[in-house]
């Protein structure tokens, strides 16, 4: 059995599902973090995959290396806010952080 | 001198005496003392130029009808219905103003020199003057007019000004009442005055004089019937009856004595009450048979009331005062008749002594308030004859000026009076022999009798036999700025200023200066005598006198009852003095008994024919309560209108109110509630937690995709 596009495709789709549910089931911020980093992993996996097999030279590539960086960059500044919501809050259960609402 | 500098200077003389007014309105409070002196100067100066235009007039232009000059005022373009108008005014100087200027600016000028002492300590001494100069201008408006317009506003500024000096002191509730009278009375005349003007007005588009005559007698007549001319000349005729205080209108005069004496002189006696004798003459073309036979009896029934009431009174003002509304019942007479000379000279001659017994009488009242004052009486009426007595010693210039005008005003020979009344009661005496109505000269000769008996009675209670109070005793003759006015108006009351003759004023040079007009009115309308003429016998004495070709048939009558009726008039006027020195010098008669005896006519004389009552009774009376049911109409009816829809609309308010605050109100208030129930309901959606948003987005998403694709 060959590795085809659909065996990434599947994986990727998983990652993501995972990730999602990890992001809206998750009671700590961190988790919804990490969550959010499995969505954009499945992501540059659909990248590198098209890249691979849909014909499209280094474009896929190149947006991976993109997102990897955004994610990093991403990671720093969610890592900040959390840290001050920590310390308006003293914790980091996003059930508890509600002022959206008012 | 042209005649453009002629009416240049009679503008000059007009606007002098405003002059007056306005710097004594103005600057009155810095002037104090002052403004006598400017007010009586410029008058003078002002009488100065009337004497010159009078006596230009007179002697340079002599041949000259009219001098005048008109402008237009207005211009209505062209009215609808109507056709091209325009209001012209303008100014004219015939013979009868010139000489009416030179009377006018005279007395004026006297009274004014007067005023300064009588007046003197006055608080309000500057206004007074202002006043004087105000009605000097109004009076000489109306004297310089050559249309109705004008004429009829000079009218009014004379009235106002009247009012205005009658209630000079208006503190004194008896003055402000006069004035309201004087004014409201007057009114009543000149509402006829007005309509007269629009009569005329309205047929023949102008005010103008000589526009209007110059109609009737090309023959076309208001409405096209001699109704209308009669009813025409009858109305402008009220406006005489108002001013010149004739028989119905003639109860504002006597309580307009309320105003300062000089006022009196000036005006209820000299001037202003002659302008409706001056109105008379100067439309005296345009007057009917019929209307001219309504003034001369107005006119006889006037003189012979007036002479009736003045018989009894006791005011040395209210005498004077009625013998002036008497007097100009003669001269309203002597128009009417058509003696349109006499009665112009005696406006003139009367003007001149009738201002000097005012003056005098005022001089009299002077020295008595002063006798008074010092005395400490307050209580003592000064102006009663009863009080005085023998200020023959103590005034004797004002005695023997008064006593010369006396002299004139109940027609003695050698006097100013006795020329003009004679001529009045020839004219009445011829009138009657041609038209039949011999109740005129009877009127005429027993009022010339009453006036001497009155008259002399004034005199000899006032002046001689012995000072009746002490305050008469102790009273001093006036200072010089009061008798010389007295002096020079009682000098005019001398003949020869009119005629050499002096038992024959026809021939002298009054008489050439004032001819009759030629009458307007066609013949079917007018006396026959007025419009015929008869040559004259030119083999007269002067052959230079003959001027005039032809006089009427009138002026021919006159002349040949002018003998019969100088013998009359001296015998009734001998009666009347006669008796007036049995009465009240000789005391033969004892009067109180006499008046005890004839108790009801004595009153009734005494009570002016209880005229003032009648009006009070009737038309005040009356007025008050028409007034009254006018003002229960607009309280009951009116008010109750009103409170009835102001009720309305308040219940309907209510219920408007009710309507707001129920129903919109409710379904704002439900719409808000509505609102916020659903916002309370949708509110729970919003928990604030990032993940149930992302539920949210993700369903969101996912039904997306199943429905798109």
């Amino acid at each position: 059995m060959t590795v085809g596009l659909s065996h990434y495709l599947v994986i990727s789709a998983i990652l993501f599902s995972l990730g999602l549910f990890a992001i809206l089931t998750r009671k700590n911020a961190i988790m919804v973090l990490m969550g959010i980093e499995l969505v954009l992993n499945s992501a540059n996996l659909n990248f590198v995959a098209f890249s691979r097999f849909g014909r499209m030279n280094l474009e896929g590539h190149i947006a991976t290396i993109f997102v990897i960086i955004l994610a990093a960059a991403e990671a720093a500044i969610a890592l900040a806010i959390i840290l001050n919501i920590y310390h308006n809050y003293f914790s980091v259960n996003v059930d508890e952080i509600d002022k959206l609402k008012e | 001198m042209s005649t453009e500098n002629l009416l240049k200077y009679s503008i000059v003389v007009l606007l002098l005496p405003i002059l007056s007014f306005v710097i004594n309105i103005f600057f009155g409070k810095k002037l104090k003392k002052a403004s006598g002196v400017i007010g009586t100067s410029i008058l003078m100066l002002s009488l100065v130029i009337s004497i010159i235009i009078a006596f230009t007039k007179l002697s340079v232009y002599s041949g000259a009808k009219i001098i005048q000059t008109s402008a237009e005022w207005v211009n209505f373009g062209n009215v609808p219905g109507i056709g091209p108008l325009s209001i012209v005014v303008g100014i004219g100087i015939d013979n009868l103003s010139a000489i009416m200027l030179v009377v006018v600016t005279l007395i004026s000028a006297l009274v004014h020199l007067f005023s300064t002492e009588y007046m003197s300590g006055d608080p309000k001494y500057t206004r007074y003057f202002a006043y004087l100069g105000f009605f000097t201008f109004s009076m000489l408006g109306i004297v310089l007019t050559n249309n109705f317009f004008l004429m009829y506003v000079f009218w009014e500024l004379v009235g106002i000004s009247s009012y205005l000096l009658i209630g000079f002191w208006y503190e004194k509730r008896s003055a402000s009442n006069a004035a309201k009278k004087a004014f409201l009375v007057n009114r009543v005349g000149d509402l006829g005055f007005w309509l007269g003007i629009l009569i005329l007005f309205v047929s023949y588009k102008s005010f103008s004089f000589d526009v209007i005559f110059e109609n009737i007698k090309s023959g076309n007549l208001p409405f096209n019937s001699g109704f209308y001319l009669t009813l025409a000349g009858i109305l402008v005729f009220c406006g005489a009856i108002g001013k010149s205080a004739q028989f119905p209108l003639h109860v504002w005069l006597p309580d307009a004595m309320e105003g300062p004496t000089p006022v009196s002189a000036l005006i209820h006696a000299a001037t202003m009450v002659a302008a409706g004798v001056y109105l008379v003459a100067r439309v005296f073309v345009m007057f009917t048979a019929d209307a001219l036979t309504f003034i001369a009896y107005i006119g006889a029934i006037t003189a012979f009331v007036a002479a009736t009431i003045a018989i009894t009174q006791n005011d040395i003002k209210k005498v004077l005062a009625y013998s002036t509304v008497s007097q100009l019942g003669y001269m309203i007479m002597a128009l009417g008749v058509g003696a349109y000379t006499s009665g112009f000279f005696h406006l003139v001659t009367h003007a001149w002594f009738k201002a000097a017994l005012f003056l005098g009488s005022g001089s009299v009242i002077h020295a008595m308030h002063h006798a008074l004052h010092k005395a400490g009486d307050h209580h003592t009426d000064p102006q009663d004859i009863r009080n005085m007595g023998g200020l023959r010693k103590t005034m004797p210039i004002t005695f023997i000026t008064f006593l010369m005008c006396t002299f004139a005003i109940s027609g003695v020979p050698f006097t100013s009076g006795f020329m003009s009344k004679d001529g009045i009661l020839a004219g009445t005496l011829a009138f009657a022999h041609l038209s039949g109505h011999w109740l005129i000269p009877i009127i005429g000769f027993t009022a010339a009798g009453m006036t001497a008996f009155y008259m002399f009675r004034l005199v000899i209670i006032t002046f001689t036999g012995k000072p009746k109070t002490t305050f008469a005793e102790n009273t001093h003759e006036s200072k010089l700025v009061m008798t010389l006015p007295l002096i020079v108006l009682a000098i005019l009351s001398f003949w020869f200023f009119y005629s050499v003759n002096p038992f024959d004023a026809s021939k002298g040079w009054f008489a050439n200066w004032i001819k009759p007009p030629q009458t307007v009115v066609p013949a079917q309308y007018q006396w026959n005598f007025l419009t015929t003429k008869v040559s004259e016998e030119v083999a007269s004495i002067d052959q230079t006198m003959e001027v005039e070709a032809t006089k009427t048939v009138l002026e021919e009558e006159i002349h040949h009852n002018h003998t019969t009726a100088m013998i009359l008039s001296l015998s009734v006027a001998g009666i009347g003095i006669l008796l007036a020195f049995v009465f009240y010098f000789w005391k033969k008669v004892d009067v109180d008994a006499l008046t005890e005896k004839i108790k009801p006519i004595y009153n009734f004389s005494l009570n002016k024919w209880y005229i003032d009552e009648l009006y009070q009774s009737t038309i005040v009376n009356g007025t008050t309560a028409f007034s009254r049911l006018l003002g229960w109409f607009d309280n009951t009816i009116i008010d109750g209108a009103v409170n009835g829809v102001a009720a309305i609309s308040k219940w309907f308010s209510f219920f408007s109110g009710k309507f707001d605050n129920v129903v919109i109100d409710g379904i704002v208030n439900l719409t808000a509630y509505g609102t916020g129930f659903i916002g309370l309901l949708f509110r729970k959606a919003q928990t604030g937690k990032v993940q149930t948003y992302l539920i949210i987005v993700l369903i969101g998403l996912v039904l997306l995709f199943y429905f798109v694709s």
